[in-house]
């Protein structure tokens, strides 16, 4: 399989960050490779490198020039994205807790209208998905999941809300989200979450990693609230399954 | 300890240092001072870290008083007027608040942010290294917020020591330089063309996330969507309406609109510093060009002790200082009514 992989794209982000693109399109295959090359940048550091950022389709390489420059660095990241993949043992898996519809998923009842079928029949879909997180961006913890059933693609809200709540789940385009801080958003919300994916003063402070395997289970709205002070005061909530 | 005390402050303020670094995988920006070497000055001249926090202060007064003792502060960045109890103090110098003196700074001249250091830093605790203030993910110690009249900030008491200045090289002018990527090929010749050959201005509702742009429309190719990459400090990200947002310190860590151009880190505090209303231009430099300055820019961190002087008597000249504090009444990238105003809509991809 090695001897197939196209070498990345070496793109410029100024002069201490180099984007290291795998695709132009959301690509599960690419995405693969990013967190591949994150690891192995991990795994076997080099000298210079000072952050990585994986995305969909890209890995953003932060760097020192006064340690490395573009060239050297370059010809160092090709070189480690075109060996075999390490291994993805240290992916852990969690199961995450959520009320769906009603007040802590607006949009359940018209996504099931959109989609000609049931409320029931898109929670059963969601809840049924084996996710991976694909990157976490936009606001800390926004983790991107991977692996939505292609039934539940759907365009983006025509208008954006300004605010929706912490820890919503919601799903756009052809992916599903975790949601940690409120914010603006044109997703279609399915359900309320208490997992924190970001909180200060617990450990870990951000509870996913880019990679890490994710399933939903439905809760009630009486368990969500219960959760969500539980997860106020520390907790962690999610499920880590045993590997 | 003495403490400093905040008895005014505008709205654009915040305690910042050298950034939150290693967290941008999860979403958090890595904030930090938006002029690098105003902050570096400033921590210097107090014999403190280049990259120590120290106060971010917006082109609006602001008034700090010592209490329980004596605080050594220097003030680095934009051109302002100040004085301590009434005695006019100059910009990239220390100086020393007797306890229940106050230091009364007046509006920004012809830049947008200064960096009030403190010596000794500031006490608080650490997230990611940092004491940057990231008000959206509620970041930032002693306060996780912008500075407010009445906060106290505990300091250490002032060491008496002799008050220095530091000689700065003159700053540098012309455009801001800037290489092409990650996304030019989302545009086309003529459009980065005009990129570079057009006058551009800041507009007021810029803040530290990013500086809007003012000019002419960029135009994509194919459309303004992409699917999300990486940002950094500088990236110049250009969305549907086709007019560029420089991205600042406090960022979103990933974006869905092509980035044309990057500012290059060394005009970056530069940049930050440019008036709204002040016409600029951007000129594209190679690779090489600007990682060899990068390179000189870590020299001049570095000799930031070496430039320290004794104050003698011209340094001291008021004439001098009263023609910086009545220099220029450009108005300021930064307003005072849309600092916390969000122009646009910014959603996940």
């Amino acid at each position: 399989m090695a001897a197939t992989l196209a070498p990345p794209r070496l793109l410029p982000s100024g002069d201490r960050a180099v984007t290291v693109e795998f695709a132009r399109t959301i690509d599960d295959a690419a995405n693969q490779r990013v967190l591949a090359l994150d690891r192995a940048l991990h795994e076997t550091p080099i000298e210079g490198v000072t952050e990585t950022v994986p995305t969909y389709r890209s890995l953003l390489v932060h760097y020192d020039p006064v340690r490395i420059g573009f060239d050297e660095l370059g010809t160092k990241i090709v070189a480690l994205a075109l060996q075999p993949s390490p291994p993805t043992e240290k992916a852990k898996h969690w199961r995450i807790p959520v009320a769906y519809g009603g007040e802590n998923g607006i949009d359940l009842e018209d996504v099931a209208k959109t989609l000609q079928t049931t409320p029931d029949d898109i929670v059963a879909r969601h809840v049924a998905g084996q996710y991976r997180v694909a990157m976490i961006g936009f606001t800390p913890g926004w983790s991107y999941l991977s692996g939505l059933d292609k039934f539940l693609h759907i365009s983006r809200r025509q208008n954006p809300r300004l605010l929706t709540p912490a820890g919503t789940i919601s799903i756009g385009g052809i992916q599903t989200g975790v949601q940690c801080l409120a914010g603006p958003s044109g997703w279609h919300l399915l359900g309320r979450t208490a997992v924190r994916t970001f909180q200060l003063h617990r450990d870990p402070i951000f509870l996913l990693e880019p990679g890490d395997h994710v399933t939903f289970f439905a809760v009630d709205a009486k368990t969500f609230w219960e959760q969500d002070r539980a997860a106020e005061a520390g907790e962690i909530v999610a499920e880590l399954m045993s590997a | 300890m003495s403490k400093l005390i905040v008895a005014s402050i505008g709205p654009a303020n915040s305690v910042q240092d050298g950034g939150r670094h290693g967290a941008q995988r999860y979403g958090l920006p890595p904030s930090g001072a938006m002029d690098r070497l105003a902050l570096a000055a400033a921590n210097v001249l107090v014999g403190n870290d280049p990259f120590a926090a120290a106060i971010e202060i917006g082109p609006f007064t602001a008034t700090f008083k010592a209490k329980d003792g004596a605080v050594r502060v220097a003030l680095s960045g934009a051109p302002r007027s100040a004085d301590v109890a009434g005695r006019p103090v100059a910009v990239d110098m220390s100086m020393t608040i007797a306890d229940g003196e106050s230091l009364t700074l007046g509006f920004a001249k012809g830049g947008a942010f200064s960096y009030l250091a403190i010596e000794g830093g500031i006490a608080g605790e650490p997230m990611f290294g940092s004491l940057a203030v990231n008000a959206r993910a509620g970041l930032g110690s002693p306060y996780p917020r912008p500075l407010q009249a009445g906060d106290e900030l505990q300091v250490r008491a002032a060491s008496g020591g002799t008050e220095r200045r530091i000689e700065l090289p003159a700053p540098a002018t012309g455009p801001i330089r800037v290489i092409f990527g990650p996304q030019d090929d989302e545009f086309s010749d003529d459009a980065r063309a005009l990129f570079l050959e057009c006058e551009w201005k800041i507009s007021p509702t810029s803040d530290r996330m990013g500086y809007r742009l003012e000019g002419p429309v960029i135009k994509h190719l194919d459309g303004h969507n992409i699917v999300s990459d990486g940002t950094v400090d500088g990236s110049i990200q250009v969305p549907g309406n086709g007019a560029p947002i420089v991205l600042m310190p406090d960022r979103g860590t990933s974006g869905g609109y092509p980035k044309i151009a990057t500012v290059l880190s060394v005009d970056l505090g530069r940049m930050a510093q440019i008036p709204a209303g002040t016409a600029f231009r951007f000129k594209a430099v190679s690779m090489a060009q600007a990682q060899a300055e990068a390179r000189k820019f870590a020299d001049l961190l570095r000799s930031l002790p070496d430039r320290l002087r004794a104050i003698d008597a011209t340094a001291l000249n008021i004439d001098a200082l009263h023609d910086v504090n009545v220099a220029g009444s450009a108005v300021n990238a930064i307003d005072v009514d849309t600092w916390h105003a969000e122009a646009d809509v910014l959603t996940p991809d």
